[in-house]
């Protein structure tokens, strides 16, 4: 039904949204995470977001958003000289990501602020079809 | 004297349903706020209201490919939002202005609302004749 669509693309856009919190956790934790060779070292991923139109034909067709990909940030790894780091290789030497925390934390307060905005919505919504529901009952 | 309920609810009932369809599309924008190429797109109301007044008469759906008219009558005036700032990935999603247009309609949708459960009320005291 088509009311509900509403729901279904404010619930795209905070699954949207809450992966790409996800992925910001995930690149803030292991922005300290070492490995032994520049290969091994985690990378920062980040979510595509695709807009998919459903229901072309059908004239009320709606665009509800998709994470089409995971993008893996290409950055030079930072090597460090720790001997004593039980993962040193043979040189002494460990790799840590190059994360931009800062970065981060900016994705993450627009992610969250987009999260908001998609609640605000669904509740708005809910509250006008409820409202529909009680019409000419005083 | 016969009730004629399409003429009791006057325009509000197709208003309701523009409305309706305007919530779901200021949510699509409000969604696609971080998709990257999306197009912010709008109900162009002026142009609803001039194709309303200049087609008062209703079609009747006799064939299954008729276009029903309740169901998708604001297709066609549906617009692509006008952006005064680009970004860089080509989405044209401004959020403070999607915001304050959902707002507006959500208050446009409760006035239409309002209006459409007075008419019944009346149309109930008056079935009642208490």
């Amino acid at each position: 039904m088509s009311v509900f669509k509403v729901f279904d693309v404010a619930g795209s856009g905070m699954s949207a949204q809450m992966l790409r919190l996800n992925t910001v956790a995930s690149n803030l934790a292991n922005a300290e995470t070492m490995a032994s060779n520049k290969q091994d070292v985690y990378k920062a991923r980040h979510p595509v977001f695709e807009s998919v139109l459903q229901d072309v034909g059908n004239m009320d067709d709606v665009a509800t958003v998709k994470v089409s990909g995971m993008m893996q940030e290409d950055t030079a790894a930072t090597a460090h000289y720790r001997p004593n780091h039980p993962l040193a290789n043979k040189e002494g030497y460990v790799y840590s990501p190059n994360i931009d925390a800062v970065a981060e934390m900016a994705d993450m307060i627009s992610a969250s602020r987009s999260y908001q905005n998609n609640v605000e919505v669904l509740s708005t919504a809910k509250e006008l079809l409820l409202r529909t529901l009680q019409m000419g009952q005083g | 004297m016969t009730v004629n309920f399409d003429k009791a609810f006057g325009v509000h009932d197709n208003a309701l349903l523009l409305f309706e369809r305007r919530t779901q599309l200021i949510s699509e924008n409000i969604a696609n706020v971080d998709t990257p190429g999306y197009k912010a797109r709008d109900i162009n109301f002026n142009q609803v209201l001039q194709n309303q007044r200049e087609q008062s008469v209703k079609l009747d759906a006799t064939h299954k490919s008729h276009i029903n008219l309740s169901q998708g009558a604001f297709s066609e005036n549906i617009e692509f939002r006008q952006v005064e700032q680009s970004s860089a990935d080509g989405n044209t999603v401004d959020m403070q202005k999607e915001k304050a247009a959902f707002a507006e309609n959500a208050v446009r949708y409760q006035t239409t609302l309002r209006v459409l459960s007075g008419k019944i009320m009346g149309l109930k005291s008056a079935f009642k004749g208490e």
